[in-house]
């Protein structure tokens, strides 16, 4: 079935089955690999995106029902890593291996978008469905707490 | 203690250090990365260097961009980073001005193993490829002072080499002009590397890693995030208890599918059961992978299990037991008199401990992308060893290893799995490819890469010791089990009882034997083999007996290490810095873990929270390492923090349960791991005793960590842990 996507700022036609997850659409009919595939259960965060704005889980989500809808990935946060959220985790170091990082940085932009300087708390209610094997959490915190200060300045 | 290097470096100072070798404050966009190395998006390419190759390792352009080429792999270690930093300390060459890319895999073998190693694994890159590493920068360098003193008529030894500069009196020019020539020169010897860390000048500094820009966008490319035109996608399942045998199956459901491709029967050789060998299995490839895995779900396969599909993990503790009371096989040399002094002693101590069957669960699903070609064969397989993809893929069509290209990709995670090595993936690949003339790329699903991974053996270990009057022991005498496929000695130098046989204690006696039983589980390395499962029974075990001599631990192991220069500096740093106390009151405490791992030794102080209700709350970790130099500071903490979140994901949250012969928790609803909002403070402090000591980091920080928040709980609620994962005991107390 073939419909329309709006994805990172640009209406993308995709001829899929419509229960479909986003994910796969993304990463195969649009290309977009930046987003990952980590369990299909949305229980690691691999593939956090933004639908209107918010964190949602792309290997759950229908593209059917992403119709009408902003889609953000990982490649449209910012034209050249720019966003608070980028330059934080670079400043930082957080990456190891680097595959769930996508689906963290989601996660973290879209918990700042809400809450300009998160509590301890906040953040690990909100960043807690992100799995990393690599064992980056205390970088990811450190990286958020920096990433509100740079959005601050 | 004092000739040795003892360097204590807060995570504050790492990142200050960053920046500084940066060249920049810690202020704006790009800061920190302006003056650093590049690495592009792309690895795949399998070279995209430009200007004059010095040696395998180096090309070196007329603009004086240095391209290093990396043997190794990049699973978040710092290996690009790692082997850019020892080359250019010897090349001397602007941190700026260079530039990665992965070694071509085929070249290697072809040229008779032209880059040594290719294989990235044991924590091994820093510890044991420098000394080859560091010497094609210093050959390099003094071929370009050879280049530039032949055209100036001076000798070599005139001529100084300085940030891509060469110099001699009024004689200036850079390496790009003397490139050309310097590729001609042949050394009469070959020069010394520099392994003085007090004359290191861009080594030891902290550098931010290479690779980190590009996985912040999400361009850096994973096998996972392979395409190539034409490519299809497969889903397979193999048989769910391993080893099985596919009777029949069904796919007439799925063939009128949109998009259908076709379905393959996998077949296990007989005879092969090694890493990269296949099982049964069936395929189903389509034109997305959505497809494919929705389809899968829709054949219907009969298996034959045979006696493996009646086991299971319960079963295996009580066979386990029962081996623990029967003689096994030596451990090293034994001493008969070890059993006479603990049955004539007044004072024994015996305890059994045991941990279950774990996996890697790398975030990326184990996965590979196969293209066979009448005249070449490309693969991209999430490896640590990318010569080794092409001698796999090789075996299984039969065809030249020197037509086959294996493209490096980034590993989205290692631990030791090696998941397309490791797995049957690459072969699988390799022969859907060839039978359907497509492009393929295989994934297993979350399930089936927990199910189908090679696993941590399921292991027991019980072990006995003597004390004598003043609270220590005269003997220890150990047995340990574990369970592998076939009944494997050993992976890599983990054994069963490694750990445990291998403690660094001055027992005055000592004696250990091992079994190894049989199961249908394939099993392999995991991150700190052995000493990530038996390190937690030995270190738990040396609490129990420190203190039933009465004793302090940290002093007991202060004590008991006397002599060992090394030992003490780490547990005197360790005693200095973490505050260790035995008083706390109930519902809090602190507990030691010493494991020797890689070359490196590691402590652990814990500090942990139990509530009355047995809520445990890990509050901090502070381990202090020597591994005798510590290149880059700032990953190797990165790695410290990572092994702990390793080890204690397992210890605490894991256990994977096996039920009739196959896994029952097989995604991460079921095996759940370490959460954010579990991750204790990680401190590390780097006790180096230097010389000529190079001790692995990329592991050795995650064995410490479960003894010594074990050895915590016991001092906040008295009660014993001496099995895993720890959610499961009850730790309330009144």
């Amino acid at each position: 079935m073939e419909f329309s996507l709006t994805i990172n700022g640009s209406v993308q036609k995709v001829d899929v089955d419509p229960e479909t997850p986003l994910l796969w659409v993304l990463r195969e009919n649009v290309g977009l690999t930046g987003t990952k595939y980590g369990c299909g259960i949305a229980r690691c965060g691999a593939c956090t995106i933004h639908v209107d704005g918010q964190a949602a889980k792309a290997c759950q989500y229908p593209a059917s029902a992403a119709v009408g809808k902003k889609i953000t990935t990982i490649e449209g946060l910012s034209k050249d890593s720019s966003h608070p959220v980028q330059v934080a985790w670079m400043e930082v170091g957080v990456p190891q291996c680097g595959y769930c990082q996508s689906g963290q940085i989601m996660a973290a932009s879209a918990l700042l978008a809400k809450r300009k300087k998160p509590t301890e708390a906040e953040i690990e209610a909100a960043m807690a469905d992100n799995l990393c094997r690599c064992g980056t959490y205390l970088k990811i915190k450190e990286a958020i707490n920096r990433a509100a200060k740079i959005e601050q300045s | 203690m004092t000739e040795q290097t003892k360097q204590i470096l807060s995570r504050r100072s790492f990142i200050q250090g960053a920046a500084a070798a940066g060249g920049g404050l810690m202020i704006g966009f790009h800061m920190p990365l302006a003056n650093a190395a590049t690495i592009g998006p792309n690895p795949q390419s399998l070279t995209t260097a430009v200007g004059t190759e010095i040696n395998a390792w180096l090309v070196i352009d007329r603009d004086n961009t240095v391209t290093i080429r990396i043997p190794h792999t990049e699973m978040g270690q710092g290996g690009i980073t790692s082997v850019a930093l020892l080359i250019a300390e010897e090349l001397n060459v602007e941190w700026s001005k260079i530039k990665t890319e992965f070694a071509d895999a085929n070249r290697h073998l072809r040229n008779n193993k032209e880059y040594k190693v290719m294989s990235t694994h044991g924590s091994q890159l820093v510890r044991l490829q420098h000394p080859h590493l560091m010497q094609a920068g210093a050959s390099a360098r003094e071929r370009l002072k050879q280049a530039a003193a032949t055209a100036w008529g001076v000798d070599r030894s005139k001529v100084e080499a300085k940030l891509g500069v060469l110099t001699s009196g009024s004689h200036t020019g850079t390496y790009g002009e003397f490139v050309d020539a310097a590729a001609t020169v042949k050394l009469d010897k070959e020069p010394a590397i520099n392994t003085d860390p007090t004359k290191w000048w861009l080594l030891g500094k902290g550098t931010m890693r290479l690779d980190i820009p590009n996985k912040v966008n999400g361009s850096a490319k994973y096998a996972m995030d392979t395409k190539v035109p034409g490519m299809v996608y497969a889903a397979v399942k193999a048989s769910p208890v391993p080893w099985g045998t596919l009777k029949s199956f069904d796919d007439s459901a799925i063939k009128k599918r949109p998009g259908y491709v076709g379905t393959v029967q996998l077949k296990a050789v007989p005879g092969k059961r090694g890493q990269p060998d296949m099982q049964d299995a069936i395929a189903v490839v389509f034109d997305s992978w959505y497809r494919a895995k929705t389809a899968l779900d829709l054949v219907k396969v009969e298996w034959d299990f045979g006696e493996s599909g009646k086991t299971s993990s319960a079963q295996y503790y009580v066979e386990g037991r029962k081996l623990l009371d029967q003689t096994g096989q030596l451990t090293g040399k034994g001493d008969p008199r070890a059993a006479e002094i603990i049955a004539a002693a007044s004072k024994v101590v015996t305890a059994q401990y045991e941990r279950p069957f774990e996996t890697h669960a790398r975030m990326e699903p184990i996965n590979a992308t196969v293209h066979v070609q009448a005249d070449r064969v490309d693969v991209w397989s999430p490896t640590q060893d990318q010569s080794a993809a092409i001698t796999i893929v090789a075996e299984q069509l039969g065809r030249d290893a020197k037509d086959i290209y294996a493209h490096t990709m980034f590993l989205g995670g290692g631990f030791g799995g090696n998941g397309g090595g490791g797995t049957g993936v690459t072969k699988q690949a390799a022969e859907i490819s060839k039978q359907l003339g497509k492009p393929v790329k295989v994934i297993w699903s979350r399930e089936e890469d927990l199910a189908q991974d090679k696993q941590r053996p399921l292991a027991l270990a019980k072990l006995t010791a003597s004390l004598g009057e003043d609270g220590l022991p005269t003997a220890l005498f150990t047995r340990g089990a574990w369970f592998t496929q076939d009944g494997i000695n050993n992976f890599g130098s983990a054994t069963a009882d490694y750990g445990i046989s291998n403690m660094s204690y001055n027992f005055p006696v000592r004696h250990h034997e091992r079994h190894n039983a049989k199961t249908h589980i394939p099993g392999s390395t995991h991150r700190a083999p052995g000493a990530n499962q038996m390190g937690f029974m030995a270190e738990s075990f040396i609490d129990e007996i420190a203190i039933a001599g009465g004793w302090n631990p940290l002093d007991w192991r202060l004590k008991m290490t006397e002599g060992q220069d090394d030992y003490q500096l780490v547990l005197q740093t360790l005693k200095d810095k973490a505050g260790f106390r035995t008083d706390l009151p109930k519902g809090q405490g602190m507990g030691i873990g010493v494991v020797e791992s890689h070359g490196t030794i590691a402590a652990a102080c814990a500090t942990v929270n139990v509530s009355r209700r047995g809520r445990l709350t890990i509050e901090k970790l502070l381990v202090v390492l020597d591994a005798g130099h510590v290149i880059n500071p700032h990953a190797a903490a990165e790695q410290c923090e990572g092994s702990v979140c390793w080890e204690l994901s397992h210890a605490w949250m894991g256990g994977l349960e096996m039920e009739n012969g196959r896994f029952i928790n097989t995604n991460f609803d079921s095996y759940n791991l370490l959460r954010i909002d579990q991750m204790p403070e990680v401190e590390t402090i780097f006790a180096s005793s230097g010389g000529t000591k190079w001790g692995g980091l990329g592991e050795p920080a995650g064995p410490p960590a479960p003894p010594a928040v074990a050895n915590a709980i016991w001092y906040a609620t008295g009660k014993r842990i001496r099995s895993t994962p720890f959610r499961q005991h009850d730790l309330s107390w009144t």
